[in-house]
């Protein structure tokens, strides 16, 4: 692993600075796409200026399944999931891969898919295989040609009432962030978040989560035990492992985390590399 | 490395140039205010007419400055002329420059090539170079106001370092209010050389200062300052104000923490990281920058508030809310020590409210037991002002001195004196921060209390939420050394 080195922080700002920098893991982290066997055909997309009129970079997103095994490489707990371009192979997965049990979640997941719900390619609450054999059908069956290569991604489904949002950012003004938040998919309208620069300590880390407003959020909860803190820590310092380890990281979202009998569960991750 | 800023703040000689006889003028304030303030050093004036300014006779050119008498150079004149008196400053031993002038990077491409060639100048001189566009330097250790803005300052041991001109003005003005006094303030300007993080560096070292106060509005590298800010921290606590963080919002981001990541919420984690005072105005950064000079920082977050009347306290409970501060049940071997003080009226729960029970010694005494007592971090006193407060109405009415007026104006006023000292002698010896609050601070400032705390050069807060505040975020940065291992500071310089 190569030791962490702070970005250049105004080099997202502009382009031309960008196919300067050095990008030492840039390498490694196409080595590890292959090694995962996914894709190899990089989508590019252009994306928006900012507020201020920053031009953004060129940044590839990675798909849920590439998403979910690069932060779990780095220690994030996620649900446990399965794989596949055919509903069949969905079901052979499954007959080895006994982690991942009923009830189950099934996704249609490709680099060009970022937003699955808005476009209903999931599917909630499968508890039996005839179900689990309709819902592939029926996702493999709603893919565009615009969506390019995609695969079925089944997990358990997890359950708890409480939603967290972790994640990292590139900032224009310091560079990689690490971000806690409250509210998983509700996040952006309750703004309870804190950031720090990344890498962090694991005091950082700890501090973080004592930032956060909604506290009570944190101990016992209708009928649920309290969030083990040391296992969130863990989150936030898995995250920073992943970004120190690999600069072209743009951004990370483990959104949401669900606290799962006091545990921090991923159940779905989105990684953008900068190109 | 620190920079060496010794010349700047402490030099032995100044040289100001384009001094005029016209009051109006950059070169005539500045020399003015050098002298009104007194400055213990020798005084240069240079301009284009030879004659006398303020009774000072102007020099012709810096040629005519003897060599190794000058080690700051002041200048207000136009960029065009600049860095030939640099480079003739530096031949007569001048190690620091404070740029006033106008005319450089805010003024467009051409100011841009001026700035950047007046600092290499600079570099290439070796002086150290403040500004330009910005309003001048002030330093208490050495009676200097060299500013072409107002006001000189008291002495204390705040450090003061503003990207604004006016608010090193506004800042200096609240020092004269409260009477907490100021080591060192200068205004940046367009900090072409110098940037804040130098300021901060040498500030950390300088005996004279105990605690630092920024006033910051644009972050040109985030994370270098970060580094050198955190370091900073861990010896001396700095006061952070942000300005125009809240213009940039969200941005348009793919990622979830993108969007969240709005240069408010990043820099305000940035702050806690590094372990700044991160205020949220410069009234609130200046309170909290005034009680880190004059008070120790307390070891946890149990406050007692202490009393001589109901609402006060209550207010005072209430304003706790949402912050890290806990006003603690009274412990009951206190409790039982008040018991023996007071009459059974009082309040035998934090707030202590005395019930006007007190006499004579009462105050001090309670005071000297809540802030000794081992589970007592921090003690916010609401008691002044009211024996003030009859003083002066009985002294500006009627009667006053006959009907044994003047005997008892005497005695209140006596009394709040007493308690104003009893604040700060108590907080030294019990190493316990005693904040003090009363709204008498701005409604009647004259009155002994509140006028016994400023000429002690102590913050006399205005209202106990705003003590509160204070304490909230000397707590915050106490918790961040605490859970770092970095010891306690020791109060003033």
């Amino acid at each position: 692993m190569t030791p962490w080195q702070p970005h250049p922080p105004n080099v997202l700002a502009n382009k031309a600075a960008t196919s300067q920098i050095e990008r030492p893991c840039g390498w490694s982290l196409r080595c590890w796409l292959r090694r995962g066997g996914t894709h190899s055909i990089c989508s590019r997309r252009d994306e928006p200026s900012d507020a201020r009129g920053i031009p953004n970079t060129v940044s590839v997103t990675l798909s849920e399944a590439e998403s979910r095994r690069l932060v779990s490489e780095h220690g994030v707990v996620v649900s446990g999931f399965v794989t596949g371009e055919t509903t069949e192979t969905i079901l052979d997965a499954l007959k080895t891969d006994k982690s991942v049990t009923y009830p189950l979640v099934v996704k249609l997941c490709g680099r060009q898919i970022a937003h699955k719900s808005e476009r209903g390619l999931l599917r909630l609450q499968i508890n039996d295989q005839q179900s689990l054999q309709s819902a592939c059908d029926e996702l493999l069956a709603a893919a565009k040609p615009s969506d390019g290569n995609v695969e079925l991604l089944v997990s358990s489904m997890v359950k708890g009432n409480r939603e967290l949002i972790c994640g990292l950012h590139n900032d224009p003004q310091f560079g990689l962030v690490v971000m806690l938040g409250v509210g998983g998919v509700l996040a952006e309208a309750i703004r309870d978040v804190a950031f720090r620069l990344a890498p962090i300590t694991e005091t950082d880390a700890a501090e973080m989560i004592a930032d956060l407003g909604a506290q009570r959020l944190l101990g016992e909860f209708r009928g649920e035990p309290a969030l083990r803190r040391r296992d969130l820590i863990d989150v936030l310092m898995a995250l920073c492992s992943l970004g120190a380890a690999h600069p072209e990281v743009h951004s990370v979202d483990l959104n949401p985390l669900i606290i799962v009998d006091g545990r921090p569960v991923a159940v779905d991750a989105l990684v953008e590399l900068t190109q | 490395m620190t920079r060496d800023l010794s010349a700047l703040f402490d030099p032995r000689g100044i040289i100001v140039t384009g001094v005029s006889n016209h009051p109006g003028k950059f070169g005539f304030v500045c020399l003015h205010n050098l002298l009104a303030a007194g400055y213990r050093g020798e005084i240069f004036p240079v301009g284009r007419e030879p004659g006398e300014v303020l009774g000072r006779s102007v020099l012709g050119s810096i040629d005519e400055v003897p060599v190794g008498r000058a080690d700051m150079l002041f200048i207000c004149t136009p960029p065009p002329l600049n860095e030939h008196l640099l480079r003739a400053a530096a031949a007569k031993g001048v190690k620091a420059a404070f740029i006033a002038a106008a005319g450089y990077r805010e003024a467009g491409p051409d100011g841009i090539d001026a700035e950047q060639s007046l600092v290499a100048v600079a570099d290439e001189l070796q002086v150290v170079m403040a500004g330009p566009n910005g309003q001048g330097v002030v330093s208490t250790p050495s009676s200097m106001c060299a500013q072409i803005v107002a006001p000189y300052a008291p002495a204390g041991n705040i450090a003061v370092v503003s990207q604004s001109g006016n608010f090193v003005s506004s800042l200096l003005n609240m020092a004269h209010l409260s009477g907490v006094g100021i080591s060192r303030a200068v205004s940046a300007g367009n900090a072409a050389q110098l940037g804040v993080a130098d300021y901060l560096e040498w500030f950390a070292q300088d005996p004279e200062t105990a605690v630092s106060l920024v006033y910051m509005e644009s972050v040109d590298d985030g994370r270098a300052m970060f580094e050198r800010l955190r370091a900073i921290s861990g010896t001396q606590p700095i006061v952070v104000v942000k300005g125009g963080a809240s213009t940039a919002g969200a941005r348009a981001a793919a990622s979830h923490t993108g969007a969240l990541a709005t240069d408010d919420a990043v820099f305000d984690g940035m702050s806690r990281q590094a372990g700044l005072i991160r205020a949220r105005d410069l009234e609130e950064g200046f309170e909290a920058a005034a009680t880190l000079a004059t008070q120790p920082l307390p070891t946890g977050n149990r406050v007692v508030v202490v009393t001589t009347v109901g609402g006060w306290g209550v207010a005072a409970v209430d304003a706790m809310a949402g912050t890290l501060l806990d006003p603690i049940p009274l412990p009951e071997n206190l409790k039982a020590e008040i018991n023996e003080l007071l009459p059974p009226r009082w309040s035998k729960n934090n707030p202590i409210d005395m019930a006007g029970g007190e006499t004579r010694d009462t105050v001090p005494r309670i005071l000297e037991m809540v802030a000794g007592h081992s589970e007592v971090d921090a003690v916010l006193f609401l008691g002044l002002g009211i024996q003030s407060n009859i003083a002066a109405m009985m002294r500006d009415g009627p009667f006053f001195p006959d009907h044994g007026l003047e005997r008892i104006v005497n005695f209140h006023e006596t009394q709040d004196a007493r308690y104003a000292e009893a604040a700060a002698a108590i907080a030294e010896r019990t190493n316990t921060p005693v904040l003090v609050a009363t709204e008498l601070t701005n409604t009647r400032p004259e009155t002994s209390g509140p006028a016994t705390m400023r000429a002690a050069g102590r913050m006399c807060h205005a209202s106990a939420a705003r003590a509160i505040r204070s304490l909230d975020l000397m707590v915050r940065h106490a918790r961040w050394r605490q859970a770092r291992g970095i010891h306690r500071l020791e109060p003033g310089a």
